[in-house]
């Protein structure tokens, strides 16, 4: 059985909605239309105009309105059209959402889901194209994760509505379409666990969502013609991020590389290669390695922008690089 | 109104009154650190409006927040250990003074962003709505947050969906240095609700009998499904914005005018006098009784014992 990732961000949510009155869904476009990119299909029919609320458009207030509605007892799903429009209701996101329980000494706690695509969907320029998971993982007191199956989209957005925390629930455009293979009785999954999905002897690759494309792509590729074994790691949750899993395997291959579709500074890369340093420094055969968008705003123009986004052939020789043992200045 | 009742609202702001004065005390001699912004001058604005609030209600405010929780009845040493930051505050000394919370009396804070507790207390009415549970949501803001545009972006949502909601707009007059007329297009703040169908209503901030009554009418209408209404409230803060301010935007004679002929407390005291003939000694004596709690309170906090070291890493996840 093959779902797309859209029915199983729906089935996910009908189904915790169907199990808890607490759960809602509000955003912009949520209930009549069924959603900007119909992850909500069929939602509003089955569970009313008080449960799927269409808001005006007005980022701030309804998602400080989703916060309060949180602390009250509530266990609201707020969809942004994108996380590009998140950044207005970046206050309450941090300020509000993420600070409460600590703030309070534990007495309240805000368990709420922020989700939506994240990342670059192609083609719609600067302010529509921007990963946002280094930002929110910088803050304690959010949970942020990314799926990349359909499995992980149902499992992970379950356990996200039930945990009492807040939680970044970062989806991706292009993959809505996707069919994994979907074993229908999976229920929950961790959101705190990185997920080994090929174990090699050679070379770590790390990544989270749309990368995982790549991270693929490019261990075929170095297993095919270069006879390297890649060991790759979907990261799932970029906080807290699964440090174990990853100096784990670092230790096994002696190489890593993450592969995102953020900017470099202070990225997701900079962190896994300050854990590996920090945590396998005397394991590491090279240098540890991130490969990431140029850091530039993501350009219009279709060259513009496919220069600017990592490509399987820089990957591949890059790793092919460390895997060689040649210093870059070397070559 | 019974004698009983006039004093109970006597006694909670004199106790607010106190209070601030002894947090001013403890501020100057660094035992509460940081921002420390009190409500000497506007007490009687929650104390009229908290008889009305039940077991069903919910109420938020900003960082000028402890006489919101000692007017909700929260013992003045909960609050008092937490601006000193101790393990015994209401918030294990992890907030102070701008973050005070009671879960069991619904008052989520204590928000130190100007203008978020609006937003967050319509969510706060949105799930009253949401669980019909009869409730009404009550969100304080100033004449600051009154300029921040999410503010409007929730009048919005509340009217559109009949939100039961009282916003209470305590205009001091002043958003930290800044006058009304140096901040606001249109120097009143009246009409801010027009444009979303919410009806205003203005009250004397400084009389605490014409703010218990016009803010029950409020309430009722909201309680009986009618959506949010707007209470202006016109007061004034007799101290800086917060403890380090040197409060040079504004002549001291003109708070020496308001201190001498608007203070609520001194207002309420001449009504009890000569109203219900209750002499001056009687209100001397709970005055005396009160400063005694207060001490008592401080002297309380300042011995408790700071949070431990391990606190640091609890209550940031689940």
């Amino acid at each position: 059985m093959r779902v797309s990732v859209r029915n199983a961000l729906r089935e996910a949510m009908v189904e915790e909605m169907r199990l808890d009155r607490k759960v809602f869904l509000i955003g912009e476009e949520v209930g009549r239309y069924e959603g900007a990119y119909k992850v909500s299909k069929d939602m509003e029919r089955e569970f009313g105009a008080t449960r799927v609320i269409d808001t005006p458009i007005t980022e701030h207030g309804f998602t400080g309105l989703g916060v309060g509605a949180a602390l009250a007892g509530l266990r609201p799903i707020v969809e942004f059209m994108t996380f590009n429009f998140a950044m207005q209701a970046m206050d309450h996101i941090i300020n509000s959402a993420a600070k409460i329980r600590f703030m309070s000494g534990g007495l309240l706690s805000c368990p709420i889901v922020f989700r939506g695509p994240n990342g670059i969907p192609r083609n719609v320029a600067a302010q529509h194209s921007q990963c946002f998971a280094s930002w929110f993982a910088h803050v304690p007191g959010l949970r942020v994760v990314a799926p990349y199956t359909s499995e992980q989209a149902k499992c992970l957005l379950k356990a996200a509505i039930r945990i009492d925390d807040p939680v970044i629930f970062l989806e991706h455009e292009l993959l809505y379409s996707r069919e994994f293979p979907f074993n229908k009785k999976l229920e929950l999954m961790p959101l705190d666990k990185a997920i080994i999905m090929r174990e090699g002897t050679d070379i770590t690759l790390t990544a989270f969502s749309i990368s995982l494309d790549h991270a693929i792509k490019v261990a075929d590729i170095l297993q095919e013609k270069h006879g390297i074994s890649a060991e790759i790691i979907n990261l799932i949750s970029l906080s807290p991020i699964d440090k174990s899993t990853i100096i784990e395997s670092v230790k096994k291959t002696g190489r890593i590389m993450n592969i995102e579709e953020g900017w470099s500074v202070c990225g997701v890369g900079s962190e896994i290669i300050s854990i590996v340093t920090a945590n396998a420094f005397d394991y590491l055969d090279a240098e540890p390695t991130r490969i990431c968008s140029f850091d530039a705003p993501i350009p219009y123009a279709k060259n513009l922008e496919e220069a600017a986004l990592p490509k399987i052939a820089d990957v591949v020789r890059a790793a092919v690089l460390l895997c060689k043992g040649k210093r870059k200045q070397e070559v | 109104m019974r004698t009983e009742e006039v004093l109970d609202l006597y006694r909670k702001m004199v106790e607010i009154r106190k209070f601030e004065e002894k947090s001013a005390e403890l501020y100057t001699q660094g035992y509460i650190r940081g921002f420390c912004h009190l409500y000497i001058g506007q007490e009687a604005v929650v104390t009229g409006i908290v008889p009305h609030y039940t077991d069903k209600d919910s109420m938020i405010t900003s960082y000028r927040d402890h006489g919101h929780m000692l007017a909700l009845g929260v013992d003045a040493k909960y609050v008092m250990a937490e601006l000193c930051g101790k393990i015994s505050g209401c918030a294990k000394g992890k907030g102070g003074s701008m973050h005070l919370f009671c879960r069991a009396l619904n008052f989520y804070g204590g928000n130190g962003i100007v203008g978020a507790q609006v937003s967050i207390g319509t969510g706060l009415a949105f799930a009253h709505k949401y669980n019909s549970d009869g409730g009404v949501a009550f969100v304080f803001y100033g004449d600051g947050a009154a300029n921040q545009g999410q503010v409007y972006e929730s009048f919005n949502m509340a009217a559109l969906w009949k939100l039961p909601v009282l916003f209470i707009l305590e205009n001091n007059r002043y958003a930290l240095g800044t006058s009304l007329s140096r901040s606001t297009a249109m120097a009143s703040l009246e009409h801010r609700g027009d444009p979303f169908g919410i009806r205003t209503v203005l009250v004397d901030g400084m009389n605490v009998l014409e703010v218990l009554q016009k803010s029950k009418d409020a309430i009722n209408h909201i309680r009986a499904g009618g959506g949010p209404i707007i209470l202006h409230v016109d007061t004034y803060r007799l101290r800086g914005h917060s403890m380090s301010d040197p409060g040079t935007y504004r002549a001291r004679s003109e708070v020496e005018a308001v201190k001498n002929k608007r203070d609520p407390i001194k207002a309420l005291a001449q009504v009890i006098h000569t109203n219900y003939g209750v002499t001056k000694r009687i209100l001397e004596t709970l005055e005396e009784g009160l400063q005694e709690e207060i001490n008592k309170a401080a002297e309380v906090a300042i011995n408790a014992p700071p949070p431990p070291t391990s606190q640091l890493s609890m209550d940031i996840l689940v």
